[in-house]
């Protein structure tokens, strides 16, 4: 195979990683965020608390955390279909990819806003505030360097699960590595995909902590910034594409 | 200006009880400084946040300027609208300063302005100010972070005043800073205390702190109140743990037959040669074991332990005569006297 060939199936799958991964981590940021929040806030002791539904909550939180992605992705079909009207192809599998992404946000969320100062969140109620501002003007802002450090997380394991939406016809470099390295034996294409997944995870690693950093240095507060690193037990990790086909 | 009655709070925690406060009734006027004192565990932390309701009390009521914020607490964690309009008019410091790490100071002093709805011209005006009162004009665009602890505890400062509240609330608000900031803290609540007419209700475990602002103190002790009252009521209480805290002479008497008094002077009887007289009134030999003299909230005070020869029951004449200038007179360890003579 040669570069004229692979070249148009390499930007094709890079295109289709690109949309994957961005609206799932749109969709996966904008609800786990304040369901995270939301788990706080309703712990025992929190701001609305109430035991029943943070147990609740949290609960399937944990099961949507633990159920391994191409499972979920296969039981979503239904799911799917109704929401995007095929169960096929690159938008089917955002829809698995965003519902993943909700639950392993939330848990990133709740533990870098329980990390935030109580004493701030009792400065504000002394103030007048009420819980919405706490959480606008204390728990978001204070939380932020860890909260983007906790996206960078996201992005990068829905990367890693993205090279499952293969299954589902959703492409993708994972998609392209499985197909032509694993079954058709073009270990070259196979390798120039893992070295692009290397590649884009790197920069958007480094992108990530430096604007956490950025922001954690305002102020030259002594201390690491939050570092939330990519590969974790039992994360699938998306130098492994290879493997989990 | 804040009066608390029969506030109790009991701390539930796996069966087990724990009595923060246990009654406490506690009456500070307008305009004054108000110290309580006590050690870690004596309930003054619970008390300060029940002043603003931060900690829901277990009975009891609490009445800052004439409204009672246990009657608008309602029921469940949440607070309501009155209660937050009500706390919004309450300022308070903290030890650890809680200032926002993400705001500038500028923007961490207008955030009460927010929370009350002023427009952001309004806000900013406010907040520089405050800073300007408060000695950090030049620092408004710097973070919490590139600030010192006691540059810290004047943004929070300027914060707890940005609502223009008639009364302040300090937790601890000295205890992470060293002697040399501490006094310039005090001095800051202290012209606050003069210039805004604000009635300042302080914590603290410090007796320095009381000794240096306050114009009343409490004493607490397991959630209860032990002794309260302007401080020069407390020096002119025989026997007055606080006072004698606030005031301490040391010396051991030299000999099983002495006795030894503890000599308050204040007002007056400060300027009279009153142990001269003394010595050659009765022909008797004195020592000073120990003296001091000090101002405690602006008065001049003036404590010596000094021993006359002989035991109590033949010095009851010269300790009259010095009650009878005017002077107030502890007689050191005469309960455990009488405590023996009872036994006789």
């Amino acid at each position: 195979m040669t570069w004229s060939e692979m070249q148009p199936l390499l930007s094709q799958a890079c295109s289709e990683t690109f949309a994957m991964v961005l609206w799932s981590t749109l969709i996966a940021v904008a609800a786990g965020l304040p369901l995270g929040i939301l788990l706080v806030l309703t712990d025992r002791g929190g701001l609305l608390q109430n035991v029943v539904a943070n147990k609740v909550t949290g609960q399937i939180v944990n099961v949507g955390r633990s159920m391994p992605f191409i499972i979920l992705m296969v039981a979503l079909m239904s799911f799917t279909r109704w929401v995007t009207g095929t169960t096929i192809g690159t938008t089917a599998a955002i829809v698995p990819l965003a519902i993943g992404g909700i639950p392993f946000f939330a848990r990133l969320v709740e533990t870098a806003v329980r990390e935030v100062d109580n004493g701030l969140v009792e400065a504000v109620q002394s103030m007048g505030g009420n819980t919405w501002t706490i959480v606008r003007k204390v728990l978001v802002p204070e939380a932020l360097p860890s909260l983007i450090a906790s996206t960078t997380t996201t992005i990068i394991a829905l990367i890693g699960y993205s090279a499952m939406a293969g299954t589902v016809g959703g492409g993708g470099l994972g998609d392209l590595a499985v197909r032509y390295g694993y079954q058709r034996f073009e270990t070259e294409l196979m390798w120039i995909t893992v070295a692009v997944l290397a590649v884009v995870i790197s920069l958007i690693q480094f992108a990530g902590d430096f604007a956490a950093r950025s922001l954690h240095r305002r102020g030259a507060r002594s201390g690491p910034a939050p570092r939330l690193r990519l590969l974790k037990a039992g994360e699938p990790a998306a130098a492994d594409v290879d493997k989990v086909a | 200006m804040i009066t608390t009655s029969g506030l109790t709070k009991v701390y539930r925690s796996r069966g087990r009880e724990v009595t923060a406060l246990d009654g406490v009734d506690l009456h500070v006027r307008e305009g004054e400084v108000y110290g309580v004192i006590g050690q870690s565990g004596a309930g003054k932390s619970s008390l300060i946040r029940c002043v603003n309701l931060l900690e829901r009390p277990t009975s009891g009521t609490v009445t800052v300027a004439g409204q009672d914020l246990t009657a608008l607490a309602g029921r469940g964690p949440r607070a309501g609208r009155e209660l937050r309009q009500a706390r919004s008019r309450i300022g308070m410091v903290f030890q650890h300063f809680n200032l926002l790490s993400s705001r500038t100071v500028q923007d961490n002093v207008e955030l009460p302005l927010e929370i009350l709805g002023k427009s952001g011209k309004e806000r900013s005006r406010k907040a520089l100010e405050l800073l300007d009162l408060v000695g950090l004009a030049d620092k408004a665009k710097a973070h919490p972070a590139q600030l010192s602890g006691g540059q810290k505890q004047r943004v929070g400062i300027a914060r707890a005043l940005a609502g223009d509240p008639k009364v302040l609330l300090s937790d601890e608000a000295t205890s992470a800073l060293d002697p040399e900031t501490t006094r310039s803290i005090l001095q800051l609540l202290r012209d606050l205390n003069r210039q805004l007419g604000l009635t300042v209700l302080l914590i603290t475990h410090e007796m320095d702190v009381v000794k240096s602002i306050c114009d009343s103190a409490a004493l607490m002790e397991k959630g209860r109140i032990v002794e309260s009252g302007t401080v020069s009521e407390l020096l002119a209480t025989p026997g007055s743990e606080l006072a004698a805290a606030l005031f301490p002479v040391g010396g051991e008497a030299s000999g099983a037959d002495r006795t030894v008094l503890d000599v308050t002077f204040h007002g007056e009887a400060a300027t009279q040669p009153v142990i001269s007289q003394l010595a050659r009134t009765y022909n008797i030999d004195i020592s000073i074991l120990g003296a001091a003299i000090d101002t405690v909230a602006g008065l001049q005070v003036g404590r010596m332990r000094i021993e006359l020869p002989g035991r109590y029951e033949d010095n009851v004449v010269p300790v009259g005569f010095l009650r009878e200038q005017g002077l107030q007179i502890d007689v050191v360890g005469q309960e455990a006297l009488l405590v023996k003579e009872g036994a006789k």
